[in-house]
């Protein structure tokens, strides 16, 4: 969906400030609103891409006056929501009010180190040739779906060429609609003149990971 | 939000803040006597970000890249195994790519849609890197970025910044200072900073560490 997660290219007023000594959280609640986000996907089963969509598919005035970790508990009320695992009212009461709805697995504390490293991996076998070779032409496609993507803004439209082949992946388009319908994962790199225009830095190179149907010959 | 009683007399700076951190324990409430969420495994969970990822472990695996040609090689050819040999793999870092800085060339880190980071390697991402100005900069004005950093490239030297809009994560292998013949792994991952393994910085000088 075009949202205003998708930043690429957006004028921001104001440098780019670090902090420095920075803690890995800033309060409390980042910490366990942190890891309640990590432990929920197992018994609500939602996988990276579903996170997303509920992340990002909120009003730009929303998304834009949320921190970064209140845009996660708001995606996770929403996901939590949709699965009926608790209800509004719940929340405003701060306690269950409802019979609890019957989960397949849930992660304890001896699951933990195991989740973490078996991750997620999104590379699937491959059951057909790459359409695409290292050094190709190609144009992402300009495409405005409603619904979840990974192939941002500032690059559709615009030719690039194939730098990398990663595989086969998981399509996040698809996945976040719960088909994994995987796809060749390539790395495009495009040139800051092609995407940025004449006063675009020609030193400059800009890559994107497009999976294949985002992409046609030129 | 919506269902906060404003009427009642509490102290007037009851913040955005306190009103997530209200709405976070009463999600904890709920989903632990729902049985969904385990608080000891959330605690574990925080924990172990908090003290046992981060950027030492990608200093370890630049360090060694530095010290050990025939490592440095398998990290370039095939990242994901080379850093699993030191012990860091798993989530957010299923499928790693490392990048090598030269002379002519500096590569620099971005997620414009959201925050994906090598969180084996690196940890979480601070602050900034989730942040609207990098996200929007760092593909449009990358020297302007560098510039907010503090630092100049020299002439001549190309930049090529990396979206990460899948799930490939990218390491920045830099390069390594000079005065440093002879170190040792450990001493050599001293220099190494996190920014550097972003492209929004550079190893500490040998003069910088004591």
């Amino acid at each position: 969906m075009d949202g205003a997660h998708d930043m690429g290219g957006v004028p921001w007023s104001g440098p780019v400030q670090s902090e420095p000594n920075e803690p890995m959280f800033h309060a409390e609640w980042e910490r366990r609103a942190f890891a309640i986000t990590l432990a929920m996907a197992m018994p609500g089963g939602w996988n990276i891409d579903m996170s997303r969509f509920a992340r990002e598919d909120r009003r730009p005035e929303d998304y834009l006056s949320k921190s970064y970790y209140q845009i996660w508990l708001a995606g996770l009320e929403r996901l939590m929501l949709e699965r009926k695992l608790i209800a509004s009212d719940e929340i405003e009461a701060g306690k269950p009010l409802h019979p609890t709805k019957p989960v397949a697995k849930t992660l304890t504390p001896d699951g933990v180190a195991s989740m973490l490293h078996r991750g997620g991996p999104t590379e699937r076998e491959v059951m057909s040739p790459a359409l695409f070779a290292v050094g190709d032409r190609v144009r992402a496609r300009t495409i405005h779906p409603p619904t979840h993507t990974r192939l941002p803004r500032y690059v559709r439209g615009h030719i690039g060429t194939i730098e990398m082949l990663h595989g086969v992946h998981v399509f996040p388009d698809s996945s976040s609609l719960g088909q994994e319908n995987p796809q060749w994962l390539y790395t495009v790199s495009f040139d800051g003149r092609e995407l940025w225009g004449p006063d675009g830095d020609a030193s400059v190179k800009i890559s994107v990971d497009a999976w294949e149907s985002y992409l046609e010959r030129v | 939000m919506t269902g906060h009683d404003h009427d009642h007399h509490h102290d007037h700076d009851h913040s955005e803040l306190s009103e997530t951190e209200l709405r976070v324990r009463a999600l904890e409430t709920i989903l632990t006597e729902k049985g969904y969420v385990d608080p000891a495994a959330l605690d574990l969970l925080i924990e172990t970000y908090e003290t046992k990822v981060g950027p030492r472990n990608g200093a370890r695996v630049v360090a060694r890249a530095w010290a050990d040609s025939g490592y440095r090689d398998r990290l370039l050819k095939d990242a994901t195994p080379a850093i699993s040999e030191l012990g860091y793999a798993g989530r957010q870092g299923e499928h790693i790519v490392a990048l090598e800085n030269t002379p002519h060339l500096h590569n620099m880190v971005v997620c414009t849609l959201c925050s994906c980071y090598p969180w084996p390697v690196l940890g979480l991402p601070p602050v900034w890197y989730k942040s609207a100005p990098y996200r929007s900069k760092a593909v449009k004005d990358p020297r302007g970025v560098l510039a907010d950093f503090g630092f100049e490239l020299p002439e001549g030297t190309n930049i090529r910044v990396w979206d990460s809009t899948a799930e490939i994560r990218y390491l920045v292998l830099p390069m390594r200072p000079s005065g440093t013949d002879g170190w040792s792994e450990e001493r050599l991952a001293d220099l190494v900073t996190r920014d550097s393994m972003i492209g929004t910085g550079l190893p500490k000088q040998p003069h910088e560490i004591a």
